[in-house]
């Protein structure tokens, strides 16, 4: 099979982008992330990560591919397996057919991953375009190249148990539509981002959500200094260290904003990447104040200034998509 | 963030030697994707996560080899999970994990209980097995 792998910033949209790129209808990696409506902001504080709390600056596993595949047509074939035997032969049958096979996995168990990199995350996503002897030949789209791995371990690795197990996960893509309404997609995503990051009723979520981290922030004891440096770290590490392209994809939905201005031609969605940039800045400069902080540099200082950082940051995020759905609202 | 600023931090870095993808703009303003080999910011935070996990197996080291609990809590950090996490690979209540981490009670485990936790590290049965007998080491 002929294929060009592509390194992406996140797992989802990257195995999105390569499987409608290769099917016909090229997509870059932030327009696949825009057109799903995948940004997002949550704070959960009852499902717990080594004891912190879950902090996700995009929709939940899986959203990306489902999202993106119903509104573009296409058809998604996808099979999980009780048997890591019947897995195994499905992903073979699909390779042997020639298809292009989108992979669920855990992170831990994948021998490709430095020791550094290595968690427990059962919903990575990548592809495997081929097999050759013992070894599939893998496209994870957030390395530079394709990599191989031994049939064991990507076994071990696509039927790890525990929470968002992949239970084998495979799916590919059939009758993609080359001719889309580009203007009616982009509208209807930016809506739907619009009513996440703003129009959920509940505390955790969207801009909210960020409101109510910086509330958290501020009221962290200073006496608990090895909490206080791990909770700080623990939000740096889900803002940057998992794959987000940036400042919690806020750079990516920013890349995907100028992208669909060009597109269609129209610069207030231009404008409005500009600004998502400047945003996309500010939370940068947010991880920068929580890490000087754990490091004991700011010591002095407390936690005001990083819950304001991020007070100002809700604030802009809200005037931001304000004036996206009067952009969407005025094109009908 | 501009393509000048994307952080080349390679000493401090937590890739292993890989580089990473984010989203950068030129001169002109115009995005396009941009490797960074890595930034201190946040290899201090995976360091700070990676520090925390081996000081808990140290001390679970401790306590299971001076016999104040059986060796699961040690493996548990040292394949980077924590309670949760490997009640839920098990598949066993988080009790009964919890039950599991007293010496006494790992001694009569049966081996199919033995089996689910090999299988949670990818470790061979027989090694928990020999830990079960009184091993403080791998096979």
């Amino acid at each position: 099979m002929s294929f060009n792998h592509q390194q992406s910033a996140h797992c989802e949209s990257g195995v999105m982008s390569s499987l409608l790129t290769h099917a016909g209808l090229p997509m870059s990696e932030p327009m696949a992330f825009g057109l799903s409506s995948a940004l997002a902001f949550a704070y959960l504080p009852l499902v717990k990560l080594s004891g912190m709390p879950l902090i996700a600056y995009r929709m939940p596993p899986k959203h990306i591919i489902k999202t993106l595949s119903k509104r573009l047509g296409v058809r998604l074939h996808t099979a999980t397996f009780s048997s890591p035997k019947q897995g195994q032969e499905a992903l073979d049958r699909a390779l042997d057919q020639g298809r292009l096979v989108g992979l669920q996995s855990s992170v831990f168990w994948l021998p490709y991953f430095p020791p550094e990199m290595r968690f427990h995350f059962n919903a990575h996503n990548l592809l495997a375009y081929g097999r050759e002897g013992d070894e599939y030949l893998l496209s994870d789209p957030v390395f530079e190249e394709p990599v191989r791995c031994s049939a064991e371990a990507l076994q071990k690795a696509r039927f790890a148990k525990g929470a968002l197990a992949a239970k084998g996960l495979l799916y590919w893509l059939d009758d993609v539509p080359a001719e889309q309404d580009w203007h009616a997609l982009v509208r209807r995503s930016i809506l739907s981002t619009a009513r996440i990051l703003d129009g959920m009723p509940l505390p955790w979520i969207g801009i909210r959500g960020i409101d109510h981290l910086a509330n958290k922030i501020n009221r962290l004891d200073l006496n608990a200094k090895k909490y206080n440096r791990l909770y700080l770290t623990h939000i740096v590490r889900m803002q940057e260290e998992i794959g987000t392209g940036g400042a919690g994809f806020r750079f990516m939905y920013a890349s995907f904003l100028q992208e669909a201005g060009v597109l269609l031609a129209d610069e207030q969605l231009q404008a409005a990447a500009q600004e998502l940039t400047h945003i996309g800045d500010q939370w940068r400069q947010f991880a920068l104040l929580c890490v000087k902080q754990s490091r004991g540099k700011d010591a002095g200082l407390g936690m005001q200034p990083i819950a304001q950082a991020l007070q100002v940051i809700a604030q802009q995020e809200r005037a931001l998509f304000k004036e996206l759905v009067l952009w969407a609202k005025q094109r009908k | 963030m501009k393509l000048d600023d994307v952080p080349q931090d390679a000493d401090t870095s937590s890739y292993a030697g890989h580089s990473k993808l984010l989203y950068a703009i030129d001169q002109q303003g115009q995005y396009q994707g941009a490797q960074s080999t890595g930034w201190d910011a946040e290899s201090y935070a995976t360091q700070q996560a990676l520090a925390e996990l081996e000081l808990l197996e140290q001390q679970a080291l401790q306590s299971w080899h001076s016999g104040q609990s059986s060796p699961l809590p040690c493996l548990m950090y040292r394949y980077r999970m924590d309670e949760l996490a490997l009640a839920q690979t098990t598949g066993l209540w988080r009790w009964r994990v919890r039950r599991h981490f007293k010496s006494q009670v790992f001694a009569r485990l049966s081996p199919s209980l033995l089996a689910r936790y090999a299988d949670a590290f990818d470790l061979p049965v027989e090694q928990l097995i020999a830990y079960q007998q009184g091993a403080l080491h791998e096979l």
